[in-house]
């Protein structure tokens, strides 16, 4: 902007800001909402009107990590008295908590996010890991056809999911590898790799090769420059790629639909399958879906200054 | 591939005499990887393309029979499929249109020093980052007609977002647009950034209008990235799956992939879904490559 600014530039600006301001409000409130109905008393989840403030309890929380059955009769005041606060949250809406024995019976939800989690760092580690040896190959080494090579592997990442899904499912079929964890990480692999070497291959482009030519000038070999003088250089962008790997491992939908459906299930098919017939209990929805989205947003906050260049593939940087 | 590629790496360099050789780090680092994304990614389009030309059936037992191009014609003669194509376009060009007036005019709005800008960003750069399936199943209960937020803010009754054929699309493509619209304002933040401020003060010496280095300056500088923006956002609207499927059942909300899911999973039609899915490929390929042109446009400024 000018140095010097008319009163119809400082108008306009303070215009600009608030509408700024306006648009967050709205861009947010989709995620309030996921965020608020996980802490709203059942009832008010499907309020007219639609409630915005309440005193907010984690009873949804209670009933997303417990099994539970409608009771036919109110519960024996002896049990209430002696049952834990989150199981008496349960007993107050007319449910009680399924045990067997002493143990309570915990529902799909904590193993189903388990799965993700283990789905999607394995794949992160390894497609990580092939793809910055893989990036430091393409950003130091002559390559014959090198961008058709380049291209080849980006274009690995555009396949649609549910095309590759079908031949993958009849292979896996046949080796038994449908619904397993091994399955699904080899799935995420190849779809975050050529991601990683993109991407890696902006961060290595970066580091000057003077530094490892001043190494082997020293008596390193090639390998332990690799490993003592490049790796830590490109530590930011290795620890930058593994958050968007292992964010894009964890969002993952169509493959894990079609390739899981009990054992090895992620929480992203599994947190729609919840709704099923009936009134949804939208409460328990949120909250697991709050708890899902809870990692992807502290992330993203870490990412930050990476974002632009994680989605470019790192072809646009700062 | 790359193992018969030629080198001008000198193979009796002092650094290539100690430990390996500067050609077997590059194999040994790039040929895995290659190996992998073959096994994995092509291999198995190479198996369905073989079954394409079948009339397999994955739920059966029943030997498949060669069919030839049976399953391509049958494909492009019926109006099913066409219809989902033509779904899928309405769907692309709405909400890739929708993100990229919503996402270059918070840019502008954006590109300006204020208080608390970069949290602001970041916040505005949430959806994007999120699960569809995940965040699309929640849009449900917002567009819920008895006791959703959106209706009731807007005073539509009881307008039923997702359950009536002629609006389903469109509310998908809504949330959609509120997903992506952050991706282009985080490119097109990046473009606006990149235009030199002295552009600006001469023109403010000028005293051009607004319009006019607008339109003059600014647009002619980011449309390289907006361009890039366009092509990316319509690639991954064409290959929408998640949030469509996990929002609405309405088939005319039935994107291309939508359809395909179903034919290959739920009507176990596996030859011809195959089919499908070339023909599918066929044209992701295509947006790629255009993609990747601009792409490396771009890379070289």
């Amino acid at each position: 902007m000018a140095a010097v600014r008319t009163s119809s530039e400082v108008a306009l600006n303070r215009v600009a800001i608030a509408a700024v301001l306006i648009a967050t409000l709205v861009f947010l409130a989709p995620i309030y909402w996921i965020a608020s109905t996980a802490f709203k008393p059942k009832e008010l989840a499907v309020s007219v009107p639609p409630t915005v403030l309440f005193e907010p309890e984690v009873t949804p929380f209670v009933r997303l990590f417990t099994k539970r059955v409608q009771m036919q009769k109110t519960v024996d005041p002896q049990v209430y008295e002696a049952a834990p606060w989150w199981e008496k949250r349960i007993y107050d809406g007319g449910e009680r908590v399924l045990k067997v024995g002493k143990d309570v019976q915990l529902s799909q939800y904590p193993n189903r996010f388990m799965n993700s989690l283990i789905v999607a760092v394995v794949s992160t580690v390894l497609a990580v890991g092939m793809g910055t040896f893989t990036a430091y190959g393409f950003s130091r080494f002559k390559i014959a056809g090198e961008a058709d090579l380049l291209f080849f592997i980006l274009s690995t990442r555009m396949l649609p999911p549910v095309v590759v899904a079908i031949p993958m499912f009849l292979m896996y079929r046949a080796v038994g590898l449908n619904d397993s964890h091994i399955g699904l990480i080899i799935l995420y692999v190849a779809f975050n790799l050529s991601f990683s070497v993109w991407l890696m291959k902006g961060f290595m482009d970066e580091i000057p090769k003077e530094y490892e030519e001043a190494a082997l000038v020293d008596g390193y070999t090639r390998m332990q420059a690799f490993f003592k003088i490049v790796l830590p250089e490109a530590a930011t962008g290795i620890a930058a790629t593994a958050v968007f790997c292992f964010i894009t491992a964890w969002n993952e939908y169509a493959f894990a639909l079609i390739m899981t459906n009990r054992r090895a299930q992620t929480a992203p098919p599994f947190i729609p399958s919840q709704i099923g017939s009936g009134l949804p209990d939208w409460t328990t929805i949120a909250a697991g879906t709050f708890l899902f989205l809870l990692p992807v947003a502290i992330f993203t906050f870490l990412l930050r200054n990476h974002l632009l260049r994680g989605v470019t593939f790192g072809a646009i940087r700062k | 591939m790359a193992s018969v590629a030629l080198t001008n790496l000198d193979p009796a360099s002092r650094a290539a005499a100690r430990g390996w050789s500067d050609l077997t780090i590059r194999n040994m680092f790039i040929i895995p990887t290659l190996v992998f994304l073959i096994v994995f990614n092509i291999f198995p389009l190479i198996y369905s393309l073989g079954y394409s030309f079948t009339n397999f059936a994955a739920n059966r037992s029943e030997p498949w029979q060669f069919v030839g191009l049976q399953n391509y014609r049958e494909l492009l003669s019926d109006g099913h499929i066409w219809s989902n194509f033509v779904i899928t376009a309405k769907y692309v060009i709405v909400s890739v249109a929708g993100q990229m007036i919503v996402g270059f005019g918070l840019a502008l709005l954006l590109n300006r020093s204020f208080p608390m800008k970069g949290l602001i960003t970041t916040l505005l750069l949430l959806p994007m980052m999120m699960s569809a399936a995940v965040v699309g199943l929640f849009w449900q209960l917002l567009y819920s007609p008895s006791w959703g937020p959106i209706n009731y803010v807007f005073g539509l009754g009881d307008f039923a977002w997702l359950s009536n054929p002629d609006s389903a699309l469109y509310a998908v493509a809504i949330t959609d647009i509120w997903m992506w619209s952050p991706f282009v304002m985080l490119l097109s933040l990046a473009g606006l950034s990149a235009v030199p401020q002295h552009l600006y003060e001469a023109a403010a010496i000028d005293r051009a209008s607004w319009w006019y280095t607008f339109t003059r300056i600014t647009l002619p500088l980011v449309s390289p990235i907006l361009l890039i923006a366009l092509i990316f956002r319509t690639m991954e609207a064409f290959k929408t799956f998640d949030i469509a499927y996990t929002m609405t059942t309405q088939p005319t909300a039935e994107l291309i992939a939508i359809r395909l899911y179903k034919q290959a999973f739920q009507q176990w039609d596996t030859g011809k879904s195959c089919a499908l899915a070339y023909i599918v490929l066929i044209m992701v390929l295509a947006i790629t490559n255009l993609y990747v042109k601009y792409l490396n446009k771009v890379k070289e400024r």
